[in-house]
């Protein structure tokens, strides 16, 4: 882990330690904040501190951007629910767009690129031909591509809006078809939160649950810190309003097939955003992992990383089918 | 990183990191003129890196990263290495600036008063504006107008000028001596490129802001003329040639209509520098 990527977890766990930061500490905390999309979520924690000139400008640079990310976020939901007008199934909001229109914290600073929806998937052609209809074009034209994430993925290949240039991911599941781990979607999707406004978000339980597997369970921990700063948020917020929301995530995380890997986001949350709890060795190389980025923004750690990405790849698909997978893309060049 | 240099342009600071010596090692003599920044958390960070590790030492070149960047950017041979900086500075402020409306246009001032000049790539604007700093002008930026939406006030942005084709030779034979400019590059994208410093006196004043007085939309190639242009026009044009424009919502809006309501604008065309000048001159003359 480098100095730089703790410095910024730091100063998000304890925005009081921004007092001891130097000129060169600041730099370097703003450029990692950068890259790994948390400096609004710093410029919000900062708020009211005492911090250099420059910094309170960069800062507010952040803010405006942020403002303009989290507007765009809610009318492409707008959009969304214009396209699925009286569809008659719930089409679940994830991720960043969940959070700043629940109003959770989490949603606070929080920037927002693609669209995520999660939708019951014998309803996918349906959902395909509206949002097709609404302006949306498949961005992949490559057939191995569409076959790819058809036959395997949890999602429709990428659709990119024609005229907004925004994209949307239509999940029907949580995880890949290929992957060992089957979590639940239709039971996410059965006990959803509906609101009278047509606005659907996953429950408290599954919110954390969806956060954890799409950290920890699927993919190469790129973009990790802010993922997990997204689970540190959830989690406090959740446990705040019920003292029984333990309970409930783990007999939730059990349904899904989650439980270790809740166990251990909890851990290493803990360890980076809350008491600072000694981690394990196992979570300790994930932490080097999560923190791979120097004060240049560039990433470090190449064979953790590496590994890393061997290890997505396995989680996702049995070896021969990787293998497979890998001899076709290499192929294509 | 290895190698780093940090510049002040106007009112933005980088902090540009390079792989390899050489970039740095030119862009210190090419700005050795600038003043020194204080030590002060930079606006934007920028790297020169080797588009992969091979390339660092085989047929090195350089891809553009930094705290803004676009996938499908263009790798540059490591002999341009001044223009990729270049290229990653503009990037930068074309996807990061906040803090001011950019508008994608050149700048000179006199009297306290700033003529804006934009229009499409290959209008002429920056060697005008380098033209006009070679004649009792301050050149304020050949890339980007700097907008404050709070007073209306235009920054400059005075990097090195980066002249194309033609221009080298013609600015040259201007300028006379040798030492203003860079290495000359050739073979770039944009065809020959060669890097100007800007004069004593636009680098010694770059935080001097002034206020807008003249929006000027050049067109080279044909008879010279002057044009008026309706205010929706104008605005249509400027928002345009604006990167940050729909980013800065409210405000971005507030500064524009500001600018287009308060400042006259004209659309020239032109056949070549001289007329070019005396047009920019006969309009500055009746405005006042």
């Amino acid at each position: 882990m480098t100095r730089a990527a703790s410095l910024l977890a730091g100063v998000l766990r304890a925005p009081e330690q921004a007092a001891h930061l130097s000129v060169k500490d600041w730099t370097e905390v703003i450029t990692v904040a950068r890259a790994e999309q948390l400096v609004g979520s710093l410029a919000i924690r900062l708020a009211g501190q005492k911090v250099p000139e420059a910094v309170r400008r960069r800062l507010n640079d952040a803010r405006i951007a942020l403002a303009h990310a989290q507007t765009q976020a809610r009318w492409e939901v707008e959009m969304t629910q214009r396209a699925f007008h009286s569809a008659g199934y719930p089409v679940v909001l994830l991720k960043g767009c969940a959070y700043i229109i629940a109003g959770l914290e989490a949603g606070d600073g929080r920037f927002v690129g693609d669209l995520d929806i999660l939708l019951p998937r014998r309803q996918l052609d349906d959902a395909e031909r509206r949002l097709l209809a609404a302006g949306w074009e498949w961005v992949k034209a490559d057939a191995y591509d569409d076959h790819y994430y058809r036959q395997w993925m949890h999602e429709l290949p990428p659709l990119i809006h024609r005229a907004r240039d925004r994209m949307i991911d239509v999940h029907h599941t949580i995880l890949p078809l290929t992957h060992r781990l089957e979590p639940d979607a239709e039971a996410m999707i059965r006990d959803c939160v509906r609101r009278d406004d047509g606005i659907s978000f996953l429950n408290p339980a599954d919110m954390i649950c969806h956060a954890v597997a799409h950290m920890l369970a699927d993919g190469d921990l790129a973009g990790s810190l802010r993922n997990l700063w997204d689970i540190y948020q959830l989690l406090r917020e959740f446990r705040h309003e019920d003292p029984d929301f333990d309970k409930e995530l783990l007999s939730r995380a059990a349904r899904h097939g989650l439980t270790a890997y809740i166990l251990q986001a909890d851990r290493l949350a803990a360890h980076l955003f809350g008491d600072g709890r000694p981690l394990g060795w196992r979570d300790r190389w994930f932490l080097r992992c999560i923190l791979a980025r120097d004060g240049w923004g560039k990433k470090t750690y190449p064979i953790t990383r590496c590994a890393f990405y061997l290890r997505a790849h396995m989680l996702r698909m049995p070896p021969l089918m990787l293998a497979r997978h890998l001899f076709t893309k290499w192929r294509k060049g | 990183m290895k190698h780093q240099i940090h510049l002040r342009i106007g009112p933005i600071m980088f902090r540009i990191g390079s792989a390899w010596a050489g970039p740095v090692k030119r862009l210190n003599r090419l700005y050795q003129a600038y003043p020194r920044p204080l030590v002060a958390v930079p606006n934007f960070t920028v790297r020169l890196e080797p588009s992969s590790p091979l390339r660092r030492w085989i047929r090195p070149n350089i891809d553009i990263r930094g705290d803004f960047m676009l996938p499908e950017a263009q790798p540059l041979p490591l002999a341009h290495g001044v223009l990729a900086a270049e290229m990653a500075m503009n990037l930068q402020m074309a996807l990061g600036q906040r803090r001011y409306l950019l508008l994608h246009a050149s700048m000179v001032e006199r009297d306290g008063k700033a003529l804006i000049m934009t229009g499409l790539s290959g209008a002429g604007k920056s060697t005008l504006s380098a033209h006009l700093g070679e004649r009792g002008w301050r050149f304020m930026g050949d890339e980007f107008a700097l907008i404050d939406p709070n007073t209306g006030h235009a920054h400059g942005f005075p990097r090195a000028i980066s002249l194309k084709n033609e221009a080298v030779d013609v600015m040259q034979t201007l300028v006379g001596t040798d030492d203003r400019f860079g290495p000359l590059l050739t073979d770039t994208p944009k065809g020959t490129i060669r890097h100007l410093m800007p004069g004593p006196d636009a680098i010694a004043r770059m935080d001097e802001p002034a206020r807008p007085a003249l929006l000027l939309f050049p067109r080279f190639g044909h008879p010279p003329a002057i044009r008026s242009i309706g205010a929706a026009e104008v605005f249509m044009r400027l928002t345009q040639s604006s990167t940050n424009y729909i980013t800065l919502g409210e405000s971005g809006f507030r500064a524009l209509t500001q600018l287009v309501h308060q400042v006259p604008a004209r659309a020239i065309d032109y056949e070549d520098s001289a007329s070019a000048i005396a047009l920019v001159e006969q309009l500055w003359a009746d405005l006042a």
